[in-house]
């Protein structure tokens, strides 16, 4: 039995950002710790902070106030240990599909012939085969989020930051996805931060869901996930604790829609 | 339709200049159509114009390739060290504003008459223009595209050659593009302050003997290599950057 190592840790984080000279408060406290191997999925209305964490996961920038650990250590500048899958999905677009999730492969210097299998592996997870030498130009807005996708998996980073990945997509492929980054996640142990609106999917893939509230943003809640690890999504619909869970968040989530629909008017 | 069009006007305008050549106008000063024509074939049977154009053809090439190599990796270097391009800028301005054919009969002091001089003018004149579209080509290089390569522990030299240089190609293109003309310039230029050979030659003959016909028929040489230079860029831009013609196969929509 080994300890749970905290991969992530937020303690009391500031986030400030300067419009017109003036500094405007995005991000308020936040105390997180997430766990190696663990998938937390961030939710709440937009700009209360989700995105801000995982840029400064990814180093993009440090906390005004407060501390951000990776690994124990405070992260400085790029982090390379994490995989960022940015809500915009920033494809090269001078490179065709194939070439776009061989990026990371090269980068790590593998084989040619290693490199053109594992994209044809990832090219049909994401249902792609067949589109490998189209351009971005080329594709859809939900092709181009597959294959940002594959190529955030083509990176197999230790830490994967997801924000918003699937929400262009069908019905019936996120749930393929959602099963199929479960699977990989808890296969090789990956530690995942996962951003969404989806009420359900923050359930249905989570161990732990962080709720976010208000301008600047603060975490209201953290509802642990207590679904069993090896769940099957394909079944979730009809299992009566899922059912709960989604319910249970859904409240906390719905004075806050309220609260910041009165804000806004 | 167009072309119809198109030919139909080169028709007209070619007809009123072999009219008006000679009643309204003196035939000296604007010769005519059909005299024209003559000194072109004269030309073409003769076989000469060929080595000439071969030889602008050769200093414009061999410049525009000298230059636009120069320019493109000074472009690189400067837009990725912006310190260097903020030391550098005065002394790059005020070589730019310098009228770059000012330059020939220095270079004639330099160089000598050979094809050599005229290679080096159109360089320099090349140069300015795909270093400043490369430059500002690689400072318009997207930051998030260079961040999420950098997230993928991409080094610099990776950064580089996937992101920095494939962005500012179509920078680049664009400074090939309008310096397929002053390549041209350059050449010419140079031929006819001092050379026996070239097109810029030939056309200056062609005045010192007022030879109105054979001047027309020089630029019509002319004319048409320039055409030949610029398809030739122009199918390489479609080759290095096939991705840029891929999102319009694409049906339009918004
Ligand atoms: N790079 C930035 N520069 C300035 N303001 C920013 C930047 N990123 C985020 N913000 C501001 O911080 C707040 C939180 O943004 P964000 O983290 O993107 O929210 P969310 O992802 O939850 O929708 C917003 O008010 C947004 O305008
Ligand atoms: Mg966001």
């Amino acid at each position: 039995m080994d300890w749970p190592v905290t991969m992530l840790l937020f303690e009391q984080v500031d986030m400030d950002f300067s419009a017109n000279g003036r500094a405007v408060p995005a991000v308020r406290g936040v105390d997180l710790a997430v766990e190696a191997g663990e998938i937390v999925t961030l939710v709440g209305p937009s700009g209360c902070g989700k995105s801000t964490l995982l840029n400064i996961t990814a180093g993009l920038f440090a906390p005004s106030r407060g501390r951000a650990l990776y690994n124990g250590a405070p992260i400085r500048g790029i982090n390379t240990r994490v995989g960022y899958m940015t809500q915009n999905d920033h494809l090269l677009p001078w490179r065709d599909v194939l070439g776009n999730i061989s990026v990371p492969m090269e980068i790590a210097g593998l084989s040619q012939a290693r490199k053109r299998e594992r994209a044809e592996e990832l090219l049909s997870l994401v249902g792609l085969s067949g589109f490998e030498k189209a351009y971005p130009a080329q594709l859809s807005g939900g092709m181009r989020k597959r294959a940002a996708l594959a190529r955030l998996l083509a990176q197999d980073p230790e830490t994967l930051l997801m924000d918003e990945p699937f929400g262009a997509l069908d019905a019936q492929l996120r749930l393929l996805l959602q099963a199929e980054l479960r699977r990989v996640a808890k296969r090789f142990g990956k530690t995942v931060l996962f951003v969404t609106h989806d009420l359900d999917e923050a359930v249905a893939i989570a161990d732990r869901c962080v709720i976010f509230a208000g301008r600047p943003g603060r975490i209201a809640e953290v509802l642990p996930i207590t679904l069993p690890v090896d769940r099957d999504l394909f079944k979730l619909r009809f299992d009566p604790a899922y059912n709960e869970l989604c319910a249970r968040l859904w409240s906390i989530i719905a004075p806050e829609l309220a609260s910041g629909l009165a804000a806004s008017q | 339709m167009i072309i119809a069009l198109r030919l139909g006007l080169v028709a007209a305008l070619l007809l009123a200049w072999e009219l008006a050549s000679g009643r309204l106008v003196p035939e000296f000063f604007v010769s005519r159509p059909s005299a024209i024509a003559v000194a072109l074939a004269n030309y073409i049977q003769d076989g000469m114009i060929f080595f000439h154009m071969g030889v602008t053809a050769t200093e414009a090439i061999a410049g525009f390739l000298l230059g636009g190599g120069a320019g493109f990796a000074a472009g690189l270097l400067l837009g990725r060290q912006p310190v260097l391009a903020d030391v550098l800028d005065p002394f790059l301005t005020a070589f730019y504003s310098l009228p770059k054919v000012a330059l020939a009969p220095l270079y004639v002091l330099w160089f000598g008459i050979g094809i050599e001089m005229k290679i080096v003018l159109a360089a320099t004149i090349v140069f300015f223009l795909v270093f400043l579209n490369t430059y500002s080509g690689v400072r318009q290089v997207s930051r998030e595209q260079l961040t999420i390569l950098r997230l993928m522990g991409a080094s610099e030299w990776q950064t580089m050659r996937m992101v920095v240089v494939p962005s500012a190609v179509s920078w680049v293109f664009t400074g090939l593009r309008l310096s397929v003309p002053y390549a041209l310039i350059g050449a010419i230029v140079g031929e006819m302050i001092a050379s026996n050979r070239g097109l810029g030659f030939v056309l200056s003959d062609a005045a010192g003997q007022f030879s109105t016909a054979n001047v027309f028929a020089a630029l019509l040489v002319i004319t048409v290599l320039a055409i030949l230079l610029n398809m030739a860029v122009r199918l390489a831009e479609k080759m290095l950057m096939p991705w840029q013609h891929a999102g319009n196969r694409r049906e339009f929509s918004v």
